[in-house]
């Protein structure tokens, strides 16, 4: 039992550090932008695909693909934005969620006409690891250590580079940091292809050790929402802790009972936070 | 302040969308077609549900990525007294109303003080909750669902009957959802949901009770869906978690507001046929058919960018003379 309890915490911690990554994606886009962005899980499901076809046809090692992919996000990111988010900015919520969903309909439409829905997977392998009880592949292992660093990265993008710090003003006050000088339009592309840019590199290291198809990616959004508001709307560095907390919950559910009961559990705890704490279970309280 | 009570009858743009309906509606007994009744059976319910979540999208200006949650729960709440306590279908349609009212009284209690995208996150919650709980659930089959004995269809006049009666049923429901929007719309209560939309707070100093006329507004929105549902699962004859709580489905029904106009009687109306005409285009002709939901997708983009008030609010915005027609 302890044994089993260790095993499913660790797989559950590791692969709650690759949802973080995901998750602080879409709160920065929370944050900065202010649009819920529903186009995420299309863009996770595509950096599996441009992975996928980097590895098997340009016979890239994926470690070495996922920077490309990565690339790959950003610029999609800055093509959403410019097509879709820009115009609707400041209208009511509902217009840009719905310019963000459409742009799921399209990306996920076409990609379904070119990969129909079958499962791919990436033939990759690092062995395992194993550590008394537990006995770990590798390939998350290296994903949870690319996501810290991929945390620390952004960390200290926002917080100690001066384009970080106007991605921090915009999103603390788009009309003081505008009077300010800050070329707000420029911040709110690059914070999109950012938010993207996490989402294709979550994206790429899910898809070196779990099999997926186009339609993964609506799962893994569902998980991004509940980690951001567990972390806080808006808080990238809540995302990571609201990433593990979410894993450990995925480790920890079946081993208690059925794994099916895991989801009704993680949006019932998403919905009281949203009601009790909207700020996260680590954000100040409101 | 407009004139209310029955006053309404004697405006044309009160008869527009009901007559609209009706004239449809009516078609299939008149041809006796099954295909037809079939075809507008789809219609008349996408047309009942938008124009139900107008009443909180359009009016009240929440938006709601759960609307779906209220016709899968009255689905299946109806689906096990049909089939579990065998009730007449009349019974589990008001069982199905009645779930669905209760879930939205609680929702509008709890989570309705939420604003803006956080209630927009939590409907989307609320609404993958309830699609994993009935999932594990053992009394309404849990993953595998339920499905009705054949028999069942006896009790009125056989299968084909059947396919009539829920029918009739359902245009019932869409010129009752169509009456009943067009009544608060028009009414004091509506004139609070509008002021909610533009601004909550200012509304709340006005002296409208907005918690209350919101939780109002989300239980009216909820009650037919709830009905639909059980209409919806009887004529299947079987009922799952993926068909009841489509987060797909949630998201089309915003879009046929959207399309149509959201906040007009008439808009929901429209932009629901519309959407349901083009989607049975893009999936019947060859070209399209594959790619039906990057077209649909691209629809969509051109009209939030575009035409955000929708077609209805397009064409009073530029025809102001039409206004007093098209509500």
């Amino acid at each position: 039992m302890v044994d089993q309890l260790v095993a499913s915490l660790v797989d559950g911690l590791l692969i709650g550090l690759v949802y973080g990554v995901a998750a602080m994606g879409l709160t920065l886009i929370w944050g900065v932008v202010e649009v819920i962005n529903l186009a995420h899980g299309a863009i996770i499901a595509l950096a599996m695909f441009g992975l996928y076809y980097l590895v098997s046809w340009a016979g890239l090692n994926p470690y070495i693909a996922l920077p490309f992919v990565a690339l790959g996000g950003l610029l999609l990111g800055y093509v959403v934005y410019a097509i879709a988010v820009q115009r609707v900015i400041d209208a009511p919520p509902l217009a840009s969620l719905l310019a963000t969903f459409a742009v799921n309909m399209i990306i996920i439409g076409t990609a379904t006409t070119i990969f129909t829905t079958s499962p791919y997977s990436i033939t990759f392998g690092l062995g395992s690891l194993s550590a008394g009880p537990v006995t770990v592949p590798a390939t998350r292992i290296v994903a949870s250590f690319a996501s810290v660093a991929v945390a620390a990265g952004l960390y200290f993008f926002l917080y100690r580079s001066g384009t970080g710090r106007s991605i921090r003003a915009v999103a603390n006050n788009r009309a003081a940091a505008e009077l300010m000088g800050i070329p707000s339009g420029r911040v709110l592309a690059l914070s999109f292809g950012i938010g993207t840019m996490l989402a294709a590199a979550a994206g790429a290291l899910i898809a070196t050790f779990f099999p997926f198809t186009i339609l993964s990616g609506e799962s893994y959004q569902l998980k991004s929402f509940v980690i951001v508001v567990l972390g806080g709307l808006g808080n990238p560095m809540g995302a990571l802790l609201g990433g593990l907390v979410l894993g450990i919950l995925e480790g920890l559910v079946p081993v208690f009972t059925s794994p099916s009961w895991t989801p009704v559990i993680e949006f019932l705890l998403f919905v009281a936070i949203l009601l009790v704490r909207p700020s996260g279970l680590f954000g100040q309280r409101t | 302040m407009r004139r209310r009570g029955w006053g309404m009858l004697a405006r044309p743009s009160f008869w527009v969308p009901v007559l609209l309906i009706f004239g449809i509606g009516i078609l299939p007994p008149i041809t006796g077609s099954a295909t037809l009744r079939e075809n507008l059976f789809l219609l008349l319910e996408y047309v009942a549900l938008a124009s139900s979540l107008n009443i909180l999208l359009g009016y009240t200006g929440y938006v709601s990525f759960g609307h779906i949650v209220f016709f899968g729960i009255g689905g299946y709440v109806g689906f096990w007294c049909l089939s579990v306590l065998h009730l007449s279908l009349a019974l589990a349609a008001l069982a199905g109303a009645a779930a669905a009212a209760v879930l939205a009284l609680v929702i509008g209690v709890s989570v309705l003080r939420l604003r803006g995208a956080y209630f927009a996150l939590a409907t989307l919650g609320i609404n993958e909750a309830m699609s994993a709980f009935v999932s594990n659930f053992g009394p309404f089959g849990g993953s595998v669902g339920m499905s009705l004995n054949f028999s069942v269809y006896q009790d009125y006049g056989g299968a084909g009957n059947a396919l009539w009666l829920t029918y009739y049923a359902m245009l019932g429901l869409a010129l009752l959802v169509v009456v009943m929007s067009y009544v608060v719309k028009t009414s004091r209560f509506g004139l609070g949901l509008f002021s909610i939309r533009e601004d909550e707070d200012a509304a709340v100093v006005m002296g409208v009770p907005a918690p209350r006329a919101k939780t109002i507004a989300l239980v009216l929105s909820a009650i037919v869906p709830g009905v639909i549902g059980v209409l919806f699962f009887f004529k299947q004859g079987t009922i799952e978690p993926p068909n009841a709580f489509s987060l797909q489905s949630s998201i089309e029904i915003i879009v046929m507001v959207m399309l149509g106009g959201f906040g007009t009687v008439l808009g929901p109306v429209i932009g629901a046929a519309g959407y349901e005409r083009l989607r049975g285009f893009l999936l019947t002709s060859d070209p399209f058919k594959s790619l039906q939901l990057t077209i649909a997708g691209i629809v969509l983009l051109l009209i939030i960018l575009f035409v955000p008030s929708g077609a209805i609010g397009w064409i009073r915005r530029r025809l102001p003379r039409l206004r007093a027609v098209l509500e």
